[in-house]
């Protein structure tokens, strides 16, 4: 028995590092999909039929491929080509944190836009009428009027997206991003001991989706409008 | 006059926002068939006495009594059974986005009432008739105009045959030239002894209508009587000064 | 490439055909299960008594936070341990004996299908649950305001005025838990359904060619969450308001 704690306590800090590396990396995927999906939404609810056929393709793609197929088409496709090719200079690039990034928030963008669609029509349509009325160009009238609501509405959906990001993170191991997942292996391999470890790795994660969660419920409360139900 | 006569009595009713207080001391009787009018500017507290009037807004004290009972708001049977009986009018309508003309009407009948589809549909229909609606049933609230939502949200409160009904700047909301539908509505109303609790800008509209103007200014009932009281040629009423001020800046939009 | 062919039609379809049925009677009442507790929590988490919230509250924290695996282990495996617990104790299987009750312990014993739809559903709604909060909180304070003055009671108010138009909003949303929940099913698996990845794993052993395997059963998600999209889109066309039309000018 304190066989096992010892074994904890000495990868403890190996451990706590790989979160740290999760918590990069999905931060660093909500904003790719934060970034990406917004355009996406807007497209979808407010662009003309081309615009609305290429956000249903991308979405219908992205949330149609899984994400380890994307993962190894991505790394060991996309990226090695970039970055054998000398005059490019991208020979950095070929970074597997990279590549799980932009999956993850190239996957993410497909949706968030989803959630940021629903808040966008759950908006009546005489908000832009409004704004419009008011003399603003359409793009003014998205960015002032309508994303401000929008955004707020969309802050319950992105936990969700948080939580599942978080999940989908540990995926990253496959291309040999050292995140919890992939460092619970590498440990559990040489003590012997996969079950304490991963119950240590269910800890830290729960404790990255509690903190997550708890941070969005907070900033939600923060930005709340007075006039909406609760 | 008979005590059976009064249909709503306000006492002592009291609200505050934080500390900063809203409405004092709210006390008036009122009685059937009559039509009362609020007045006063804006800010004054007319939306919160109206609100407080029928729980919508809990008001921190004082009591109400329609028809010689007095409402227990703690009680929720009673207070559902008591806001069947007070209908309310708002100023931005508040029709149900989710449901058209028809069924906007016919939800609370249904749901509250507990009436049969087909004659809370009926009964629905005559209040959109009553209206002038009749063949707007089929539409939703976005693609209604504004004094046709206003219609419908008082069709909506008329067909739960209220005692009283409340209606809070009914017209304010409005382009002019759909303010004269919704007027003749309440006009009708008026004249068919319906009882009446209205804040309005529409001074002269509702002077040609009103058994009793009250005047409302930071919370309180500063005056209250009759329109000819307040409005007379020869008074100086607060009552006064304030509608020669509206008209003035108006042109008298109320006609 | 003719062999290639011949083997992903003879022997790769046949197989993840009887799979693809099993993953769809799986998703179908999940998604429907989840959704309607998503309802019901999310209703409770906005409107609920206090304790309620509390429940829920905890509730959506549980499921959200752990690895779904790990839940589907615990419906599967753990509930059994619970039912041979219970019947190990004598005088709890004395009194359920003599209240002929005595086959209730056995009810925590779950087909392998069984157990998938349950923990499919229960991690599904706490999902839901959020956007349905989401929805919830989107309604401006004058449509319930409206319906008290009519003399609904709150749960009139929100069952015929509120979670009409809350559900309406949260349908994107809720969209993204069933796509989610269709290529999640992949994880039944573990519980021993015999669902597309479970098959296409059987088939790549025995043949040794998991390219042609994988990517063959990569179209049979990808089919199901275009199924699965479209009828999305269907149900959002149909449930469309005037005045929140899913396409702006
Ligand atoms: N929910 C609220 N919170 C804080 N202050 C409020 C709230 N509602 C109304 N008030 C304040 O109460 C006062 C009276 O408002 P109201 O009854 O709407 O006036 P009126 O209808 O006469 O224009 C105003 O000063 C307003 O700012
Ligand atoms: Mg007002």
């Amino acid at each position: 028995m304190p066989d096992i704690l010892t074994a904890i306590w000495e990868a403890l800090p190996f451990m706590l590092s790989g979160a740290w590396v999760n918590a990069v990396l999905i931060v660093g995927a909500m904003l790719v999909g934060l970034m990406l999906g917004v355009p996406l939404a807007v497209g979808q609810v407010y662009g003309c039929k081309p615009v609305r056929r290429v956000v249903q393709i991308y979405v219908w793609a992205f949330r149609g491929v899984p994400i380890l197929v994307q993962l190894y088409l991505f790394y060991f496709g996309i990226l090695a080509w970039a970055s054998s090719i000398p005059w490019l200079g991208w020979a950095h690039l070929e970074s597997p944190f990279l590549a799980a990034v932009l999956v993850l928030g190239l996957t993410s963008a497909a949706y968030q836009s989803q959630i940021f669609r629903g808040a966008i029509l759950s908006l009546p349509a005489g908000q832009f009428k409004a704004a419009r009325a008011l003399g603003m160009s359409d793009a003014t009238a998205i960015t002032t009027i309508i994303l401000p609501q929008a955004l707020r509405l969309s802050i319950p959906g992105w936990s969700n997206e948080y939580s599942i990001l978080l999940k989908d993170s540990a995926l990253a191991f496959s291309v040999g991003v050292m995140e919890v997942m992939a460092r619970t292996r590498a440990v559990a391999s040489t003590t012997h001991q996969p079950l304490p470890l991963s119950i240590l790795a269910g800890i830290i994660f729960f404790a990255l989706t509690w903190v997550g969660v708890k941070a969005l419920l907070a900033l939600e409360k923060k930005v709340r409008i007075p006039g909406y139900s609760h | 006059m008979n005590d059976s006569d009064i249909i709503l009595k306000v006492e002592g009713l009291s609200k505050a926002f934080g500390n900063k207080p809203v409405l004092q001391d709210a006390t008036f009787t009122q009685r059937r068939g009559t039509l009362k009018v609020l007045v006063g500017p804006s800010g004054g507290g007319k939306s919160t006495l109206l609100q407080c009037i029928n729980y919508l807004i809990p008001p921190d004290q004082g009591r109400v009594w329609l028809d010689g009972r007095q409402i227990n708001p703690k009680s929720r049977r009673e207070l559902s059974a008591y806001r069947q009986e007070v209908g309310m009018i708002f100023q931005d309508f508040n029709l149900f986005d989710h449901l058209n003309a028809l069924e906007n009407v016919r939800i609370a009948l249904l749901k509250v009432k507990g009436m049969a589809k087909a004659a809370a549909t009926e009964r629905a229909m005559a209040e959109l008739a009553r209206v002038g609606l009749a063949g707007k049933a089929d539409l939703y609230p976005a693609q209604l105009s504004g004094g046709q939502k206003q219609r419908v949200s008082i069709a909506r409160a008329l067909a739960m045959d209220p005692k009283v009904l409340l209606l809070d700047e009914p017209t304010s909301a409005l382009d002019p030239e759909l303010i004269g539908e919704v007027l003749t509505v309440i006009k009708d109303l008026a004249q068919a002894g319906i009882t009446m609790i209205m804040a309005t800008h529409q001074i002269s509209f509702s002077a040609s209508l009103a058994d009793e103007f009250l005047f409302m200014e930071k919370g309180r009932i500063v005056e209250h009587g009759s329109p000819a009281e307040l409005l007379g040629k020869d008074c100086c009423s607060r009552t006064q000064a304030f509608c020669a001020k509206l008209s003035e800046l108006a042109g008298d939009a109320g006609q | 490439m003719d062999d290639t062919w011949s083997f992903v039609t003879e022997q790769v379809i046949p197989g993840l055909n009887l799979g693809f049925w099993a993953t769809v009677q799986l998703a179908v009442p999940s998604a429907l299960l989840g959704l309607f507790t998503g309802i019901v929590v999310g209703v409770l988490r906005v409107y609920g008594p206090r304790p309620a919230q509390r429940l829920a509250n905890g509730y959506v924290s549980f499921f959200r936070g752990t690895p779904l695996v790990v839940q589907l282990f615990c419906w599967y495996f753990g509930l059994p341990q619970i039912c041979l617990f219970i019947e190990s104790l004598g005088p709890v299987m004395g009194v359920l004996n003599a209240l002929h009750l005595a086959w209730v312990p056995r009810l925590l014993v779950l087909s392998p299908m069984g157990a998938a739809i349950l923990g499919f559903s229960l991690c599904s709604g706490a999902y839901h649950s959020e956007y349905v909060r989401g929805g919830l909180m989107s309604i401006r304070t004058g449509q319930i305001k409206a319906a008290q003055a009519l003399g609904m009671s709150p749960m009139q108010t929100v069952l015929h005025v509120v979670l009409p138009q809350a559900v309406r909003r949260a349908l994107p949303g809720c969209g993204n838990e069933i796509v989610y929940l269709i290529k999640y099913s992949s994880l039944a698996s573990v519980v021993t359904v015999n669902e597309l990845t479970g098959m296409a794993r059987g088939i790549a052993k025995s043949t040794w060619r998991n390219t042609e395997v994988f990517f063959t059963v990569g179209v049979y998600y990808l089919l199901l969450v275009t199924l699965a999209t479209f009828i999305l889109g269907w149900v959002e066309d149909r449930l469309s308001l005037p005045g929140f039309e899913r396409r702006r000018e």
